[in-house]
């Protein structure tokens, strides 16, 4: 890598004016020219594999493209409007819109409101904490197949835990489908959502908490202040930050999600989301215009969310 | 007596029982998960509710099936061990040599455009994976590449540069600077910093990176599925798992087995490397 990337890092120099006289390169030129020789390759693969996808997404939302006719299409076909057309106007697209939202904000608040319990909880010292502490990262690292498998099995009517235990103990009529019936399937897909990221939230909400000074909670307590109303008055607003700082980041990563629910339900029982919907158009339509269409619109509608909550933070920060 | 006694004592017994919660919430369905690997199907459709093993029941025949070779019957799992232990293995090398020299420019050096790159990389977590894959699928279709494991290297590694750079960066930005001013004062050049002095300093960090880089290889499913599913030899562990979840009547103790031989490697991993991941991901997070 060394020996390609000076090559890379020299080229964006050449249209700058080179100094007058030749001196040796003063030692921030040398540093500038470094960096970006170092930076050079992690650019290039992120524009290969990243930037470029997204800008040719964008324009086969344009273009009417199937995977059996991908051969004639060229790059630069004839643009159309009709993808968009069809997608806004099919009813099942803006249910799924919906469903997308309801899903990533409850899934976003649940992981955090678990995870700042959990940081709560193991904040003080006490025996096995280091232990309890690490089986509570364990639903984050694992594999979200196996993970989506368990629960199936768990919550599946016939021969899960859940159900035996529920009948036998709580005194539920019949087995519960969590996973297939329409009242339950995505509330069962958010709190698996909040199981499964909350040790993301309590990750960073322990990190912060452990950074309050010791000395502003005990002049609080001093003053009278109960448990209750220290962790409102003095913990909560030290922590906002980082819940703010949490919300934008689990909001954009579950909206984008698409392992979780097609695992969990296949997108059934009321539970698809957008990236299971464009899913099925790819692979089961072949219907590539249509898919990237959608893809985009789930796009732009999460880069307006994220602007309007940045805008509207922002402004209460101020 | 008053409310700040009461609310003391409520909140200690409650402490306690929420502690005992959060670890059997999280801990219990991977002991369900091992539990049901390894009791005939027979036995747990007869009673779902058992906690433990009974006498006499304890099978491993499930693993057997799973690991199998598919000529002999089995699902072939031996095999998509290997493929995903290849991939995450060179996704995480690839990732390393290029994200390291990155985030050390982006730390330390001076450069036109340092800042457009820094916000290049947040801005990239903006678009959902399901976007890139797309057009991914179509070249992919197009140059050959799908069923092929380097392509799916590829795409592994633009997965996981971002946070890499991102973790990296906030560590070469603990180093003192002094540390390097006064090895280039005594004539190492900019590599020689690099290599005598940021490097070794950010090896445990570097270790928590390629550990977190390996976990999201060898659990990544959207791309091996997209790219992979009409080459079953080249399944990861991942798809092949849930490809075995689709496919014909397979009891639910055998998956089960397969989910077990999924996670093992990466709890296993987790625990060897908990106290570098937790500081690792972390790491800048106090600045806010």
């Amino acid at each position: 890598m060394t020996t390609t990337a000076p090559g890379t890092g020299r080229s964006p120099h050449r249209e700058r004016p080179v100094p007058p006289r030749r001196r040796p390169l003063t030692l921030r030129r040398r540093e500038s020219r470094a960096g970006l020789a170092l930076v050079a390759p992690t650019l290039l693969v992120v524009l290969a594999v990243i930037g470029i996808p997204i800008v040719w997404t964008v324009v086969l939302a344009f273009q009417r493209v199937r995977l059996a006719t991908l051969r004639r299409t060229g790059l630069f076909g004839e643009f159309t409007l009709d993808n968009l057309d069809r997608v806004l106007h099919t009813p099942g697209f803006a249910d799924s819109l919906v469903t997308t939202l309801i899903y990533s904000v409850g899934s976003t608040a649940g992981s955090i409101v678990v995870g700042l319990v959990a940081a709560l909880v193991v904040r003080a010292p006490f025996r096995g904490r280091t232990l309890v502490r690490a089986s509570m990262l364990l639903p984050y690292v694992a594999p979200v197949v196996a993970m989506t498998f368990v629960w199936q099995v768990m919550l599946d009517p016939q021969l899960g835990i859940v159900n035996h235990w529920g009948q036998r103990l709580l005194g539920w009529d019949a087995p519960v489908p969590f996973l297939s019936q329409d009242s339950t399937a995505l509330a069962t897909v958010i709190a698996f959502e909040s199981w499964r990221y909350f040790p993301f939230a309590f990750l960073f909400l322990l990190a912060r908490l452990q950074a309050v000074p010791g000395d502003l909670e005990e002049a609080a307590r001093v003053d009278g202040a109960t448990p209750t109303q220290r962790f409102r008055h003095i913990l909560l607003p030290q922590l906002m930050p980082v819940i703010a700082l949490l919300g934008v980041l689990r909001f954009i990563m579950t909206f984008n999600k698409f392992d979780d629910v097609y695992l969990l339900t296949g997108g059934a029982a009321g539970t698809e989301v957008v990236s299971v919907r464009v899913y099925e158009f790819l692979t089961a339509r072949t219907d590539i215009g249509a898919a990237a269409a959608q893809a985009v619109v789930l796009a732009v509608v999460l880069i307006v969310f994220v602007l309007i909550y940045l805008r509207f933070f922002a402004r209460r920060v101020d | 007596m008053d409310r700040d006694r009461i609310e003391t004592v409520g909140l200690r017994w409650l402490r306690r029982v929420l502690i005992a919660a959060f670890l059997l919430v999280t801990v219990f369905p991977f002991y369900y998960m091992l539990l049901l690997s390894v009791r005939p199907i027979e036995r747990l459709l007869l009673d779902p509710g058992a906690l433990v093993v009974g006498l006499g029941e304890l099978t491993v025949a499930t693993y057997a099936e799973v690991l199998k070779a598919t000529d002999d019957g089995g699902q072939g799992f031996l095999t998509f061990i290997r493929n995903s232990g290849l991939v995450a293995l060179a996704a995480t090398l690839l990732t390393l040599v290029v994200a390291i020299p990155g985030a050390y420019a982006v730390a330390r050096l001076r450069f036109f455009g340092r800042r457009q790159v820094d916000f290049l990389f947040l801005a990239v977590y903006l678009f959902p994976s399901i976007v890139i894959a797309i057009p991914l699928f179509v070249v992919f279709t197009r140059a050959g590449l799908r069923g092929s494991l380097v392509g799916l290297v590829l795409v592994y590694i633009s997965q996981t540069l971002p946070v890499s750079v991102y973790m990296l960066k906030n560590y070469f930005e603990t180093i003192p600077l002094s540390l390097e001013e006064s090895a280039a004062i005594d004539g190492a050049g900019q590599l020689g910093v690099i290599r005598r002095i940021s490097l070794p300093l950010a090896a445990p960090s570097i270790m928590a990176v390629a550990l977190y880089d390996f976990m999201i290889a060898w659990n990544e499913f959207l791309f091996a599925l997209l790219f992979l599913v009409d080459k079953p030899h080249r399944w990861t562990v991942s798809l092949g798992l849930a490809q075995l979840a689709d496919g014909v009547e397979v009891p639910k103790t055998v998956l089960m087995a397969g989910s077990v031989i999924l996670t093992l490697p990466i709890v296993a991993l987790f625990f060897a490397g908990e106290r570098l991941l937790t500081e690792g991901l972390t790491s800048g997070a106090e600045k806010g």
